[in-house]
């Protein structure tokens, strides 16, 4: 199983409302997927069917109930699944980018920081991680006098191109993206599919959710569809 | 790799109370990590604990110093916790007055620690307050006036540059932002952010602040009634809460 990127198997996932009388609802059951370095996936499938769950498991910002999520790290194949915050931290750090679906911003810190961070995880100095952040949002069109200031106020697409030039700063072996092209203008959303091609191109696997079909058809090399619970029983 | 502070199944009950009740926790190298809950629920007395100042009455905390050698914290001679403490560690206490010498200037402040730790040479420990000052964003030429004539943040912000000043490996802070004022704060959570990354040190937060944890938090731990109810990787704890308690901890400042 070498030439596996991701390899997610048996996945399970329930919600437990403690505060809403302890209703608790399934919404992934015994889920499966493989991802090859190099290849693109979507994840397809009504709205609230469980994509940005499956994406927030292997992200590991969401805790799975049973199953594995397997996937390289350090040059062995590492199980999220019973990883412990420490070990999480570093494959976040290392091997594991995420564009979520929306920024989060971190309050007074300056877009060109919060995009410089993860080089910057990886010791590579402030300088030259700057350089590198300056020159991706400036291929995103996100205004120079932008750079210096706290995204918060930004407008969501702004936002969303920060997110984006925070998530490919670094070159991770695995990406996940949430929806990375939903409020862009059709000039940086061709930057988008340029740059998830040029991951692609260096062997990185990529698993995104792609509201947008034209883009979808695009990077994506398969399909893979998500089902309601409901439906699949 | 081993943690640098492991505390082992300790207790410490009060008269009414069970402060701590078999609570387990290890701190690693470089990691932030921030205990919550709700007042009264523990979060101090264990970092008292941890941090040498209140004995358990059960279980133990393990310190692994800079070569590696493990220490028994409550084991130890009183001096040599005392070195251990001016020498490796830091205590930013929520109130200055408890981590300050008010009738000492702000630069006696920071070069008292500094000379505690063994600096010697006068101008040396001079030229090193004046450059904490202005690390903590303090005017230097403000050096020899009395900390009380600071306002709270800058004391907080003195405090600070008192603890750091010996680059200790591992920082213990209980509510370091509790009873400012919201944008002080902010500034404040700011500045220790960015120290903290700056110096890559191992650090031990209580705050009931839920923003202030995710924040700067790596991994959180919830504390309620003297036990921990659930840790794990700060956002995940926050994003996918799983006690009953946490889930309430975070719908409350969601709907605040
Ligand atoms: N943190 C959460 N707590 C409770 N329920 C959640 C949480 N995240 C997602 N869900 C629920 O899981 C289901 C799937 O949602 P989601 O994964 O966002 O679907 P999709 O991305 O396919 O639209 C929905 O019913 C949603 O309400
Ligand atoms: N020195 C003490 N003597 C008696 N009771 C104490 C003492 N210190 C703390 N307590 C009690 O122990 C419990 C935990 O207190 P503390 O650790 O300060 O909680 P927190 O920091 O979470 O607000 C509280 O019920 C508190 O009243
Ligand atoms: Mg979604
Ligand atoms: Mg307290």
């Amino acid at each position: 199983m070498s030439d596996m990127a991701l390899d997610v198997g048996a996945l399970s996932k329930r919600f437990t409302l403690h505060l809403r009388g302890g209703v608790s609802f399934p919404v992934l059951e015994d889920a499966a997927l493989v991802l090859r370095p190099g290849e693109c996936v979507a994840l397809t499938g009504p709205s609230g069917a469980g994509k940005s769950t499956l994406m927030r498991c292997i992200a590991g910002n969401y805790g799975a109930d049973s199953g594995h999520i397997r996937l390289r790290h350090r040059g062995a194949m590492v199980d999220l699944v019973t990883a412990d915050a420490r070990l999480m931290r570093e494959i976040r750090a290392e091997s594991l980018g995420h564009v979520s679906q929306f920024l989060r911003v971190i309050p007074r810190v300056p877009a060109l920081e919060v995009v410089a961070e993860p080089l910057r995880l990886r010791g590579v100095p402030r300088a030259e991680a700057e350089a590198q952040a300056a020159a991706l949002l400036a291929r995103l069109n996100l205004p120079e006098r932008l750079h210096g200031l706290p995204p918060a106020t930004f407008s969501g697409g702004e936002q969303q191109r920060v997110n984006i030039a925070r998530g490919f700063v670094a070159h991770y072996p695995l990406m996940l993206l949430d929806e990375p092209t939903a409020s862009l203008d059709p000039a940086n959303r061709e930057v988008v599919i340029a740059l998830i091609a040029e991951a692609k191109a260096r062997g990185a696997a990529i698993l995104g959710i792609f509201h947008d079909s034209e883009v979808r058809a695009r990077v994506a090399d398969r399909l893979h569809e998500v089902r309601p619970l409901e439906d699949a029983a | 790799m081993s943690p640098i502070l492991e505390g082992q199944n300790l207790a410490l009950r009060f008269v009414a109370v069970r402060a701590l009740d078999d609570v387990s926790l290890a701190l690693w190298p470089g990691e932030v990590v921030a205990i919550v809950g709700e007042s009264g629920s523990g979060k101090s007395t264990l970092l008292r604990v941890l941090a040498g100042l209140a004995a358990p009455q059960a279980g133990r905390v393990l310190y692994h110093d800079a070569d590696g050698a493990a220490q028994d914290v409550h084991a130890l001679r009183e001096a040599e916790r005392r070195t251990l403490m001016r020498r490796d560690w830091g205590f930013v206490h929520q109130n200055a007055r408890d981590g300050l010498r008010m009738g000492v200037s702000a630069g006696g402040n920071i070069g008292e620690r500094l000379m505690a730790a063994g600096g010697r040479h006068y101008g040396n420990i001079r030229t090193a307050a004046a450059e904490w000052m202005a690390r903590v964003e303090m005017d230097p030429a403000r050096m020899d006036e009395a900390p009380r004539n600071f306002s709270g943040g800058m004391q907080q912000r003195l405090q600070i540059a008192r603890c750091l000043v010996t680059r200790p490996r591992l920082v213990f802070m209980d509510e370091p932002t509790g009873g400012l004022d919201v944008s002080v704060q902010a500034r404040l959570l700011d500045l220790i952010r960015s120290l903290v990354a700056e110096l890559g040190l191992a650090v031990l937060f209580v705050t009931h602040d839920i923003a202030a944890a995710r924040l700067l938090a790596h991994r959180i731990v919830v504390m309620r009634h003297g036990r921990i109810v659930e840790e794990g990787l700060a956002d995940r704890v926050l994003d996918d809460p799983q006690h009953p308690y946490t889930q309430l901890l975070v719908a409350s400042v969601l709907a605040a």
